[in-house]
Formats: C-alpha cells, sequence, structure tokens
C-alpha cells in the first residue's frame, strides 16, 4: 500500500485536523517502524542529520522518551529541554523559548503544555515541525493513534469497533482526541465517569454518554480506563479514592459485561487500585504493556510522514 | 463656537413603542458649542431675517447623511491611570471620536482604582487637557473594588463621578450590593453591576458548550451570569432601588430583566456589540481576539439579546471597549487577557446587523446609544434640543468599512472584526458643536 500524500501538513495538532486517509497512513507506516524495532539493528537513517527537540511544560516519562526512542531509532539527533532547569523558569515565554530552539536549526518540535492550544498558537509561528505531544485538555493525538494501531493490530478492523471510555473526561486530552478519531474511523464510543467529570455538552459529539462502568462496557470491544488525577479529589470532583474504585474501577464484574475478546487498555501510567486492579492491568486481554511499545512506533511514523511532507515543501520551494 | 448643519437627516432618538418615522430634513444651528432654535441663531447672527448664512458662519452641508445625538458609551475601559501601554485618555477619547462617541463613561479598574475623588478628578482633568470628548468616570462600589468596604461614593461623586461599579468582578456578595445600593441611593448615583458568579465561571475561558468540550477548554456557563442577574434583580426589588447591569450577553438574563420590568423593579441593562453580532465559533482555532468576558455565547442567546434590544428590555448598547496590548493578545488561549475594543466598530455593527436586516430603526439606535444612557446616568445630552451641549455626528449610511484592526485610533488592536466589511460609517463627530473627527 502506498501514500502518495502521506501527511498534507507540516505539524501534527490534533486528530481533528486529520484526514481518514492520513490516520491510516500513519498507521500502515507504523507497522513497518515496529519491525524495525523488532529487528536486530533498530537504527535507521530515515531522519539522518534532522534534528529533533522535545519542549515538555508537563511532567512525562513514557510520551516523552517515547519521542526520544522514536527520534533515535530514526537516525535523528535528539535533545530534551523541560520548563524546570531552563529559561521557562525564569520567565521566558513559550514563544520566546520555541523561537530560540527553532533557529538552533530545529526541524521537529514536540510540544507538550499545560495550556490547550499552545501547540496551535505556536505552529505558524515557528519554522519546525510542531507536533502535539499533549495540549491541557484538548489532544493528545500520538497517543490516540498509538491506540487506533493497539486495536487494530489486535482485532483486525476498526471500522464497527464499540470502544468504552472510562474517567475523569473532562479533564481528558486522552479521551478527546481518541473520541476524534474513532468517530472518524466508524466507531462507536462510550463515555462513563463521575457526573462532575463529564463535559456538560459532551452528547452533542456523538458520543454516547453512560450512567455506569458496566452499561459503558456492556458489548466492547475495547475498555479503556484513563488516569485520575488524585489531585481531583481534593478540589471535590469526586469524594473518595473508595468511592470512586467502588464505582469506576475496572473489574473482572465490569468486563463480564464486555465482548469476550474485549481489549483492556490505559494510556498510563496507571493508578494501580484505582482505574484498575494490578490483575486487571496484568490480565490475559490487558495491551497496556504494548501501548507502549506501539508508542514508540507510531511516533517513529508520525516523524517519518511529516519529514516527507517537509521534503516535498523544501524541493517545491527550490523549484519555484 | 457657532455652526450651521444644512440638509441633514435628522434623527431623533424613537421613545420605545413610539410609531416610526422617516427622519426630516432641517437645519442644525449650534451657537456658543449648544443646539440653538432659529431665532436664537438670528440673534446671535448665524443668519439673517431670510435664514440665509450671514458670511463668516460656518456651514456644513450634510446632505445625504444622518445626523444623530452624539453617542453615548456607558461601558468604556481608558486604561489611564496606570495601564498607558494599552490605552490612555488620549488615545481612547479619539478612537470614540471616530466612532462617533461624544460621551464616555470610563470604567474605575485603572491603577490606581478609581475609587476616591482624587481619581476621579485626576480622570476629569486629564480628559480636559487631553481628550477629545467627554468623559464621565464611574468610581468603584468598594474600595480597591476588593468587595470589602464601600467607597466613599459621595465624594466621588460630588468630584464628578456618574456611577459606581465593579466591573470586571460582581460586587462581591448580596450584603455588600444592599450596603451600596442602600448608600449610593440618597446620592442618587447610579450602581452598575457586573453580574458573574465567580464560583461557576472559576477557571472558565470562554462559554461553557459544544466548543468549548472540542477545545478542551474550561467553560463559563451561561447560568453563571443568570444567577448573579437573578440575585441583582430580587434585590433592587425587594429595596425598591434601581440598578443597572452591565453586558447582558445571555437569553437567560435578557428573560429574567423582561420578567423583572414587568414585574415593576427598576432595572436597567446594557449590552454590547460583540453579544449581538459573534459567537462562540469564533474561539475556534483559539482565536484570542475572541475571548472576552462575559464570553460570546450562542447563535439563540444572540437572537434573544437582538429581541431584548427590539422591546426595550435592553436599554442601551454600550461598547465594554476594552484595550490590551498584543503581547497580551497574541500568546496561548488561556494567558490572552479578556476583552475586546469596540469604540471604533459599534456604530457600524449596530447599523449593519440591527438596521440593515429590519430589527431596529435608525430612532433606536439614536435611543440605546444616545438618549438611554444619557437619561439613566443624567448627563444632560442625547438629543438635539435647544440648550443642550451640541455633540453631534454625521453618519453616511452608504459608506462601507473594511474593519483593519491595525489602523485604529486606539492604541490597541484587539478588534475581532478584523476584515468585516460592515455597512455605514461617522463622517463627522462635534463634541459642544467643536468638529473633533472627519473621516
Amino acid at each position: 500500500m502506498s501514500y502518495e500524500e502521506g501527511l498534507r501538513r507540516k505539524d501534527l495538532l490534533g486528530i481533528q485536523q486529520l484526514g481518514v486517509d492520513e490516520i491510516y497512513a500513519i498507521l500502515d507506516t507504523a507497522r513497518n517502524m515496529k519491525q524495525v524495532m523488532e529487528s536486530g539493528n533498530k537504527r535507521t537513517a530515515y531522519l539522518a542529520g534532522k534534528s529533533v527537540v522535545t519542549l515538555f511544560y508537563e511532567n512525562s516519562t513514557r510520551t516523552r522518551a517515547s519521542f526520544d526512542f522514536a527520534a533515535k531509532y530514526l537516525g535523528a539527533s535528539a535533545g530534551a529541554l523541560s520548563s524546570s532547569g531552563s529559561s521557562t523558569a525564569k520567565g521566558e515565554s513559550l514563544l520566546d523559548t520555541a523561537i530560540t530552539i527553532d533557529r538552533m536549526a530545529t526541524d521537529f518540535l514536540i510540544l507538550r503544555h499545560q495550556v490547550s492550544g499552545s501547540p496551535h498558537y505556536l505552529a505558524p509561528r515557528v519554522r519546525a515541525s510542531v507536533i502535539n505531544a499533549g495540549d491541557g485538555c484538548n489532544e493528545h493525538p500520538t497517543q490516540a493513534l498509538l491506540d487506533l494501531y493497539t486495536m487494530r493490530d489486535r482485532l483486525g478492523r476498526l471500522h464497527g469497533l464499540r470502544v468504552a471510555i472510562i474517567g475523569d473526561i473532562s479533564h481528558s486530552r486522552v479521551a478527546r482526541s481518541n473520541l476524534w478519531a474513532l468517530q472518524k474511523l466508524g466507531c462507536d464510543v462510550r463515555f462513563a465517569g463521575p457526573g462532575t467529570m463529564m463535559p456538560r455538552f459532551i452528547e452533542q459529539t456523538g458520543v454516547t454518554r453512560c450512567r455506569s462502568v458496566e452499561e459503558a462496557a456492556d458489548g466492547a470491544d475495547v475498555v479503556m480506563g484513563l488516569r485520575i488525577q488524585l489531585e481531583r479529589q481534593a478540589a471535590g470532583l469526586f469524594p473518595s479514592v473508595p468511592e470512586y474504585v467502588r464505582y469506576y474501577s475496572i473489574t473482572d464484574e465490569v468486563l463480564a459485561h464486555a465482548a469476550p475478546h474485549a481489549l483492556i487498555m490505559h494510556p498510563g501510567p496507571t493508578n494501580h487500585g484505582v482505574e484498575m486492579e494490578t490483575s486487571i492491568v496484568e490480565h490475559e486481554r490487558s495491551v497496556i504493556h504494548e501501548q507502549v511499545t506501539n508508542g514508540v512506533a507510531v511516533r517513529m511514523a508520525v516523524l517519518y510522514l511529516l519529514n516527507l511532507a517537509r521534503n516535498r515543501r523544501q524541493r517545491g520551494a527550490r523549484s519555484a | 463656537m457657532n455652526l450651521m448643519i444644512l440638509n441633514a437627516k435628522i434623527v431623533h432618538p424613537r421613545p420605545l413603542g413610539a410609531a416610526c418615522t422617516e427622519p426630516g430634513t432641517g437645519t442644525i444651528y449650534i451657537v456658543d458649542g449648544v443646539f440653538a432654535e432659529r431665532d436664537q441663531a438670528t440673534a446671535a447672527g448665524l443668519i439673517d431675517a431670510d435664514g440665509a448664512p450671514r458670511e463668516g458662519t460656518d456651514v456644513v452641508d450634510a446632505t445625504g447623511l444622518y445626523a444623530l445625538p452624539g453617542l453615548i458609551d456607558a461601558h468604556a475601559h481608558l486604561r489611564d491611570p496606570g495601564q498607558e501601554y494599552k490605552e490612555s485618555i488620549a488615545t481612547g477619547t479619539r478612537a470614540a471620536a471616530r466612532g462617533g462617541f461624544t460621551s464616555v463613561l470610563c470604567m474605575p479598574n485603572t491603577i490606581p482604582v478609581i475609587d476616591n475623588a482624587a481619581v476621579v478628578r485626576y480622570v476629569i482633568d486629564k480628559a480636559r487637557r487631553e481628550g477629545a470628548v467627554n468623559v464621565f468616570p464611574i468610581g468603584a462600589v468598594t474600595k480597591g473594588q476588593q468587595g470589602v468596604e464601600i467607597a466613599e461614593i459621595g465624594l466621588m461623586q460630588e468630584a464628578g463621578a456618574v456611577a459606581v461599579s465593579d466591573d470586571g468582578a460582581p460586587v462581591s456578595t448580596a450584603a455588600m450590593l444592599q450596603r451600596a445600593l442602600l448608600y449610593a441611593a440618597d446620592f442618587g448615583i447610579p450602581v452598575i453591576d457586573h453580574c458573574e458568579d465567580l464560583s461557576l465561571a472559576a477557571g472558565g475561558l470562554m462559554n461553557e458548550g459544544l466548543n468549548s468540550t472540542v477545545m478542551g477548554v474550561q467553560g463559563i456557563p451561561a447560568v453563571a451570569e443568570d444567577i448573579i442577574v437573578a440575585r441583582d434583580i430580587e434585590l433592587a426589588g425587594y429595596l425598591g432601588l434601581s440598578i443597572h447591569l452591565a453586558h447582558i450577553s445571555t437569553a437567560g438574563a435578557v428573560a429574567l430583566i423582561r420578567r423583572a420590568k414587568a414585574r415593576g423593579i427598576r432595572v436597567t441593562c446594557e449590552t454590547c456589540p460583540h453579544y449581538f453580532t459573534l459567537t462562540d465559533d469564533h474561539c475556534l482555532g483559539f482565536n484570542t481576539l475572541a475571548r472576552v468576558n462575559p464570553p460570546l455565547r450562542r447563535p439563540e442567546d444572540v437572537a434573544a439579546v437582538i429581541e431584548g434590544l427590539a422591546d426595550g428590555t435592553i436599554d442601551m448598547i454600550a461598547t465594554d471597549h476594552a484595550p490590551h496590548h498584543d503581547d497580551e493578545k497574541d500568546i496561548e488561549f488561556a494567558h490572552a487577557r479578556n476583552g475586546m475594543t469596540g469604540l471604533e466598530t459599534a456604530w457600524q455593527l449596530a447599523w449593519t446587523r440591527l438596521v440593515l436586516p429590519g430589527h431596529l430603526e435608525i430612532g433606536d439606535l439614536a435611543r440605546l446609544m444616545s438618549r438611554a444612557p444619557s437619561e439613566r446616568f443624567g448627563l444632560g445630552r442625547g438629543g438635539f434640543e435647544a440648550g443642550k451641549p451640541a455633540d453631534l455626528i454625521l453618519v453616511d449610511p452608504e459608506r462601507e468599512v473594511t474593519v483593519d484592526r491595525f489602523r485604529m485610533l486606539s492604541r490597541a488592536h484587539n478588534s475581532p472584526y478584523h476584515g468585516m466589511t460592515l455597512q455605514s460609517d461617522v463622517v463627522r463627530t462635534y463634541v459642544g458643536g467643536r468638529e473633533v473627527y472627519r473621516g
């Protein structure tokens, strides 16, 4: 299968902006990237001579490491900046920091920021391709893409799947990116979680809002938990961890409502015993650890395809 | 200052419920900066016995133009003192003149806050020296707008304040509002409230709805406005006192105010051009120019606001002109300041979106944008009656304007209407018979 176009853009800001063909281009490319990861020699030259910088204003282990490895497996040189220990701690603005990195001939700027829309703000103002690694409560597109990859890999298809997503929807960029992606690909998405963590107008997006985890899981092909920020309890959004566990934890009883082949997913890091017990994380149908591996492959695919688009644009600019 | 304006179609404010009348063509006489009758103009030597202008009389031929009483903005932020990098009395009043506003009521959230007579006098003195139009300061309800202690309302009024408001935030509690209403009543100075339940609005950046959900941005629900509108109405009704509600934006608030007026409660209110022209769709793509408080709402709210303007529920149109520096808008969505400029686009928007589609007559705009704020805040303007200060504008209904936010007289550029083509424009502005803008 060949995608002449691949990605038709400079930046990856969110799933909302992507066409269905672009999503499939990433997923197909990721399959090849996963073969690279599983081969004896993980170092390729697809991004040789390119530079990738991760600029993270929020703590992250897996996403940051995932992008870092993806860049290295593609042969790019990778750098990292975080908000503590750099000028951002001295009050330098996001734009000033980004322009500074940009002018060091950076090709890819991978941004995680607590403000929704930050990568959208930055993208037109820098030469580098901006990849959104999570912006506020808005989007986390590469997470959704790795989730799609995992579902497709395990279940053989995406169209027509029923996917239950459980937890704090309001504050979740993972839930949003998955919703947009799954809807574009013809899936049936169902949300469940405390009413205090459910956006009031969410049903207008076409998602089914369920009143219980069991209802959401009913007949589901995928049951996905979301990380709950325990500080939300202090903010009064749920009364206690035990009560949350009682009503919103993904348990064997919940899974009994799902399809027999249903996958258990979680973007990580999991609060063991809250979103689910360790036995569920390690369940035979859990693909949580696979998601991590697939994350690297998907991020390699995104970098690879955006790089092709950059090369096309530069060739176009030269010949013009 | 003497002047004669010939052949203008003279627009008188149309009282609510009065029949529509086509503005008649006539002559406007200005003697010593005030409107005059013909015999006064004769006595003053502007015209001879036949009504012809004498030699040396300044004459303006306004054929094809409407003449309206100068517009009065009951709600603007001039940012002076303290934030002159955003706007100043000099630049803000020039923006006002360009937009057809001959009087501006300026909000007290300056640095320092206009919460005592000295700052009131500073604003008035500076406006006298540097201002292009009349400036009437609004004082704070509470000291420092902190919502704790009542400000020196009497002394501020004596110094020239025409109203009090803690704008930017609601009067903190029902008890504090009650104190302010009771205290201000004896001075006859209107109390203005900004209606927003802060506990519901906390952290919100735009209207709560599908758009805020899709963007992953915390919303400000419409009910946050409605709840404080209801609080204020009930309190005013209980006390039998009047209150003015700023920048009404929701269908719920319009309905509450309509019912309150039917119950005889003395509530007045204003809305702003952005609440009858824009929706929260303008926030999509994280457009910081569309960030404003109250936030841009849904189409049904816009329809309700227009209905409220048409049936008299909403008493006046104010701008909530809120200039900000480019650095405060060219930034991540959550870090951008609330507010948009409005003085230079309000007339064009009102004409294009209210008069052209047939919701209102031009005489309604003269009421909503001039007579009503003049009466509510006791300014003695808002009409052509002899003896009133000769504040007026000439408007060309045929002229098209394409808004360019970088070419405005305001120091700020934060207009969300950039690139929009609007119909009708102000071509002359006179304050006290003196030309302060020519376009």
